[in-house]
């Protein structure tokens, strides 16, 4: 590492050190310490929704592919020839039969078993052993059709690693209005900044009533009260393991529940036309509030988030610069009215076109901007995360503060130190 | 169809360039037609805007609040302003219909925002009705080249 402090003294309480944004040598240990030592998110399973279904995406830098084989299972292989390295599969997403590799003909199986060699006769008369050269599979696992992977051969199962954080996922389900949920596109953009700032930000109430007051601005009166959330009764929980909750709207934690309540003005047209298709009542009004989404953030370590709306994804690029892909959530099968609702709200917020995003990727840009300056001494080279720890109490699952309290990014922060100690 | 109509269709969107780039978003908003869309996919293919999630599909009232969130000063991203200046060239009547002009043009856009330049290369698609001498926009579809990928945020009407 590029400072004399060990990761153990880079982390305290209450402040981590400038180098966690500002080191490629950090970065890279994070790379082999965390993304290739923890659970990754890699999809949800609805983007591979048949046999041959693939995703390309990575595992910290690594390029794998999310593909479900011939007998229904989700396989996480690693996008590389065994011969002499070319990608097997192009694309963001797409359906295929196998993986050929296009420099020699190598062909492999749904399941990463390499089926076929061209001209197999250079290798001797017995030819060349295939079983030993399959594309290598990650492990996986899933909870709530979020799929995970690891490198991690003995890691513990993916539902201990989540622990408290599965019930809110369970909740946050709860949008799909008993339809279940889908994941029919996502926005992608850059923005020139470590991922550690993106991942912080997942449970930062603190930035909202600022950084987008130009989205606050367009809101009616009532969804501008439903925002305005700063001094309200919600709270931020660090729930283990690098994982954190920042609830903003308590009355919207569980979307089954207060379904007697007045349906907002600004579902009111979608509220008549869904009773217009003739969905009874309690339908219309499980519909409606699915479709505004949860009100809360979970933020799970190290690369997605289950935010109010969509899954949050990221990627780190590089040490200064990190790739987020925001998914667009829809109701698998649902009416088509409101999911169009839902992707008019997503498109409205979220993306690098959006009313929020842009304003987010700004104040990112700053951050990495401004680490630069760091003075000679070392007690200049600090990023502050003590916000709430004063006020800290004990929740359900671990330490809770007030909603803009920085007790997700502490999470966050005593999970990078424990990997990165290892 | 005439070289008439092409001059007549070329001098609009020339004129819609010139109001994007000088930023007089409230004359840009009075080419609309209340019922038309402003759409940037995502999707290269994707014809189904209203079922199909892109980076923005609005209607005339998003693109009043797109317009003013440009201008308030309140949002970060855009304070300073980017500088843009954008040449729309291979301008070509796809179909003329009556009143209505269906139009693809290539655009290319040079961005300066702060301490860097960016280049956005799109095709755009319009859909146009005559209207008192000029036109009115009832659809504006910018396919970017690049719009499957990674991009960075755009602070400006496209």
């Amino acid at each position: 590492m590029t400072t004399n402090l060990k990761a153990a003294d880079l982390v305290q309480a209450d402040r981590v050190h400038t180098s966690l944004y500002t080191s490629a040598e950090i970065f890279d240990e994070e790379m082999s310490k965390i993304f290739e030592s923890t659970w990754v998110w890699v999809a949800h399973e609805s983007e591979v929704p048949e046999a041959g279904s693939y995703k390309n995406t990575f595992v910290g830098k690594q390029p794998v592919i999310v593909v479900r084989d011939r007998k229904g299972e989700i396989r996480v292989l690693l996008n590389r020839c065994r011969h002499r390295c070319a990608t097997v599969c192009e694309g963001k997403k797409g359906k295929t039969q196998s993986f050929v590799c296009p420099y020699h003909g190598w062909a492999f199986g749904l399941d990463g078993a390499l089926r076929n060699v061209p001209y197999e006769g250079s290798y001797g008369s017995e030819g060349l052993d295939k079983k030993l050269f399959p594309l290598p599979g990650l492990r996986v696992e899933s909870y709530q059709g979020m799929v995970f992977a690891t490198f991690k051969e003995d890691i513990e199962p993916l539902v201990d690693y989540l622990g408290p954080a599965k019930k809110w996922m369970d909740l946050f389900m709860k949008q799909g209005a008993g339809y279940g949920i889908e994941v029919p596109g996502e926005q992608r953009f850059r923005f020139p900044g470590n991922w550690k700032i993106q991942l912080e930000n997942t449970t930062d109430a603190y930035h909202f009533p600022l950084v987008h007051k130009s989205f606050l601005t367009t809101l009616d009166p009532q969804a501008l009260d439903t925002f305005s959330f700063m001094e309200g009764d919600g709270f931020v929980e660090d729930l283990g393991n690098g994982h954190s909750v920042m609830v903003m709207i308590p009355e919207l934690v569980d979307l089954e529940a207060h379904l007697d309540q007045p349906i907002p003005e600004r579902f009111a047209e979608l509220a008549a036309e869904l009773a217009k298709q003739g969905l009874d009542d309690l339908k219309v009004r499980k519909i409606v509030r699915a479709v505004g989404g949860t009100g809360f953030n979970l933020n799970i370590f190290p690369n997605i988030a289950c935010s109010m709306a969509f899954f949050r994804v990221l990627r780190p690029i590089s040490v200064e610069e990190t790739e987020i892909h925001h998914s667009v959530i829809n109701m698998k099968d649902g009416p088509e009215i409101a999911n169009q609702y839902r992707l008019r709200l997503h498109e409205y917020f979220q993306g690098p076109l959006g009313f929020g995003t842009p304003d987010d990727g700004e104040a990112w840009c700053r951050v990495q901007a401004g680490v630069h300056a760091c003075g000679r001494e070392e007690k200049d080279k600090w990023i502050m995360v003590n916000r709430g720890l004063p006020i800290e109490k004990q929740g359900a699952d671990g330490p809770r503060s007030d909603v803009t309290g920085e007790t997700g990014m502490r999470a966050a922060y005593q999970q990078w130190k424990k990997l990165m100690s290892a | 169809m005439s070289l008439q109509t092409l001059h007549e269709v070329t001098a609009f969107l020339w004129q819609e360039a010139d109001l994007l780039d000088h930023k007089e978003h409230d004359a840009w908003i009075a080419l609309w037609e209340e019922s038309g869309r402003y759409i940037v996919p995502i999707d290269p293919e994707s014809t189904d805007y209203a079922n199909t999630l892109n980076y923005s599909n609005d209607d005339h009232a998003m693109r009043k609040m797109r317009a003013h969130r440009l201008r308030s000063g309140e949002a970060v991203s855009t304070t300073p302003a980017p500088r843009t200046a954008r040449s729309t060239s291979r301008i070509v009547i796809l179909k003329e219909d009556g009143d209505t002009i269906v139009v693809r043009a290539a655009q290319n856009l040079r961005e300066f925002h702060k301490d860097r330049f960016r280049h956005y290369t799109s095709n755009i698609e319009y859909t146009l009705k005559r209207a008192g001498g000029s036109f009115k926009i009832a659809q504006k579809v910018i396919r970017l080249l690049n719009s499957d990928d990674a991009i960075a945020s755009i602070g400006y009407i496209l």
